[in-house]
């Protein structure tokens, strides 16, 4: 197998919070390129954030705490977002 | 040529760049070395498509305004044909493996960040505004693109060697995008386009120091392909771009008229 | 779905009473809704179970970005282009956040290609059919992603917490999906008499295997018991498919297409749609690796591993370079003083 890349949690705070959260993990050979990968994986629908990347094994937990997913609409690549589509009143389930 | 029909052209060659480049990226979606690539390829991809469009919808506006009659950003894009394109060469190149397509995309990141910035000056506000809005993806692009070139070239034997490799077969491709031609001059002096032959020195010395980071050469051949006004911009490609159309046009060739 | 005949490793069903007191503990917390972290006490085959069902959720994805990416050079228009490639960008996400989910419970991402590109685990047997025009772009995302929707909501509510805040991300994102696709479907079948034709070949060739996706009638499986137990599947295969078929004929009905099954018709007392026999051998012969495109799929996933193998050591070398470089300077540093 080729040299694997270390796993990195990610935190983001939106526009509009006041602290980051913790949104998920991806891989990265090291942080800078985590930093961008995150802004491209768990930022794609929206913009000014900042990001946080930490190397999975240098967390600690003190407890199972209740990590959050984020997501929050932006109006960036508007095709993204479902209300895009108009679909026909008369057809349901979309 | 009246100053329509050069705009015209520029614009043409803006978003047919775009374009051709998007389409290459593209292809890697699904086949790149790690999924947190194929993600930021497609954002890149989907960044250049963006402003393709813009550009070429733009140009379609000022067909009409010059011939009364003006084609959409699809027609342009899907019924002309490979001679009618002003694409720079570079960009229709195959992807070949990850470190031609980085070094592709590090010599036109680069050069495309200076000229957008440039753009965002011109006295055509809908220039401007499109470039304003290019140069925040676009220097992305640039970072992107130089932490690739920088980990490839320093990073193991293999990957060194394959991206000498690559930017020496690129590099006679680069000098297309510092020449101008009379379709140039007349928007230059008229403050719309950006000048092309400024802007090799502020390129070569952004890309300098990453090469050396990098550890890798700056090539040194001279002769550049497309020169004397038989490059990209001009319509002269190389034999890849007819292949490149006959996929993107298929569909569209094959059922006239229809909307997809 | 998916996720198809997990596998629990469990022959009968747990019941309470025969299990030890941690495991009564653990089932009482998900019969009470508390959600299951990482790092909590867990029965072994529970965790088992879901890294099979994770796994085999982000293979699906992954591998499902290669029939839509088929079409992706040669959309028919720029505004469509980008459409797809962001539609199959978020399915390289979704991937990644299962594989991170996955990831939780003790496996690499790495162990987990490994074992997907050996053959040894599954991934939707929907992906093995060939996209052989562009309607049936329209129609993965109307249907195969219609599908999924049925699927992934309930999952939101799992019991284990990062698979279902996984599952939140992902469903924000799927209705896109899904109504992209019937967005294409719509300007097919409004457009000329070849578009409609090419509408309805595709709706032909990929109704069925929507229907299978859901995977075979499961009232007598043990697994689906014991998962629907863990609160890890939540509604039957049949009742998710039966969910999916009701919804779907008024759609094709608006679009002036028809499902190509004679024995489709509504049952005014069950409430629902009846349909026609579903051929399970085609859904096990696929799964066995017999579908049209099971060997192409599985050989680009494996190639572009490979072929990228050289691009991640690279990384990694330069990021131990980057490392060792500054060790040696604090070193040297604190020489100089």
């Amino acid at each position: 197998m080729s040299a694997e890349w270390p796993l990195w949690e990610i935190f983001i705070r939106s526009q509009h919070g006041l602290a980051h959260k913790h949104v998920g993990s991806l891989h990265a050979p090291d942080a800078e390129l985590a930093v961008k990968n995150a802004r491209d994986v768990y930022t794609r629908r929206n913009e000014g954030v900042s990001i946080w990347v930490v190397k999975s094994t240098d967390i600690t937990a003190s407890s199972p705490g209740d990590r959050e997913a984020l997501f929050e609409p932006s109006n960036s690549k508007v095709y993204r977002h479902p209300t895009f589509f108009p679909m026909p009143d008369e057809v349901k389930h979309l | 040529m009246n100053r329509e029909e050069a705009l015209f052209e520029y614009l043409l060659r803006l978003g047919d760049t775009d374009v051709v480049l998007a389409q290459r990226l593209g292809e890697w979606i699904g086949h790149g070395p790690v999924l947190e690539e194929d993600i930021a390829l497609a954002n890149v991809g989907l960044d250049l498509i963006g402003q393709g469009r813009l550009w070429l919808a733009l140009a379609g506006e000022v067909e009409a305004c010059s011939k009364g009659a003006g084609r959409s950003e699809d027609q342009l894009a899907f019924l002309r044909d490979g001679s009618a394109f002003r694409n720079l060469q570079l960009v229709e190149m195959p992807n070949g493996d990850f470190a031609m397509t980085m070094a592709r995309q590090f010599y036109f990141d680069h050069a495309h960040l200076l000229s957008l910035r440039a753009l965002a000056r011109s006295t055509e506000a809908r220039i401007a505004e499109i470039a304003a809005k290019a140069v925040k993806e676009v220097t992305y692009h640039v970072e992107r693109s130089a932490d690739w070139v920088i980990r490839l070239g320093d990073g193991t034997d293999e990957s060194h060697a394959r991206m000498q490799k690559a930017l020496d077969a690129l590099w006679p491709y680069t000098g297309e995008m510092f020449v101008t031609d009379a379709v140039d001059v007349a928007l230059i002096d008229a403050g719309i386009a950006a000048d092309a032959r400024t802007l090799r020195e502020p390129w070569l010395a952004a890309v300098r120091p990453v090469l050396d980071e990098a550890t890798l050469a700056l090539p040194a051949g001279q002769w550049m392909q497309g020169s004397g006004g038989r490059g990209g911009k001009q319509g002269v490609h190389t034999e890849h771009l007819g292949h490149l159309l006959t996929e993107m046009q298929h569909l569209q060739r094959t059922y006239p008229g229809a909307q997809w | 779905m998916y996720a198809q005949l997990v596998e629990t490793g469990l022959s009968k069903l747990q019941a309470r009473a025969d299990m030890a007191p941690d495991e009564q503990a653990f089932q009482a917390r998900i019969d009470a809704d508390i959600k299951v972290e990482a790092k909590d006490w867990m029965p072994d085959a529970y965790r088992k179970t879901l890294v099979r069902q994770i796994q085999q959720h982000a293979h699906s994805e992954i591998v499902g970005m290669l029939p839509e990416g088929n079409w992706i050079s040669r959309a028919p228009s720029l505004k469509r282009k980008a459409i797809l490639m962001a539609k199959v960008q978020d399915e390289g996400g979704h991937g990644l956040y299962l594989y991170a989910a996955a990831e939780t419970l003790g496996v690499s991402r790495d162990q987990l290609i490994a074992d997907l590109h050996a053959g040894k685990v599954k991934y939707s047997s929907i992906f093995n059919y060939p996209t052989l025009t562009w309607a049936d772009i329209g129609a993965i995302g109307w249907l195969v992603d219609g599908a999924a929707i049925m699927n992934q909501i309930p999952l939101c509510r799992c019991s284990y917490g990062p698979y279902a805040r996984a599952m939140v991300r992902i469903c924000k994102e799927e209705s896109f999906h899904q109504r992209q696709g019937y967005d294409i479907m719509l300007s097919l079948c409004r457009g000329t008499a070849e578009q409609k034709a090419m509408a309805q070949d595709a709706l032909d060739r990929w109704w069925w295997p929507s229907l299978m996706m859901f995977g075979p009638p499961d009232g007598e499986s043990v697994h689906s018991a014991q998962s629907a137990q863990w609160k890890i599947k939540l509604l039957s295969n049949d009742e998710l498919r039966q969910r999916f078929i009701d919804q779907t004929v008024p759609q094709a009905d608006y679009l002036g297409i028809t499902m190509p099954d004679p024995d489709l018709k509504w049952n005014p007392e069950r409430e629902h749609y009846d349909f026609g026999a579903i051929d399970w051998s085609e859904f096990h012969n696929v799964l066995k690796g017999n579908g049209p495109c099971n060997r192409e799929r599985l050989a680009a996933r494996v190639k572009a591993w490979e072929d990228g193998a050289w691009v991640r050591d690279a990384a990694v070398a330069h990021a131990e370079k980057q490392a060792a470089r500054a060790a040696k300077s604090t070193v040297g540093a604190s020489h100089v003083r």
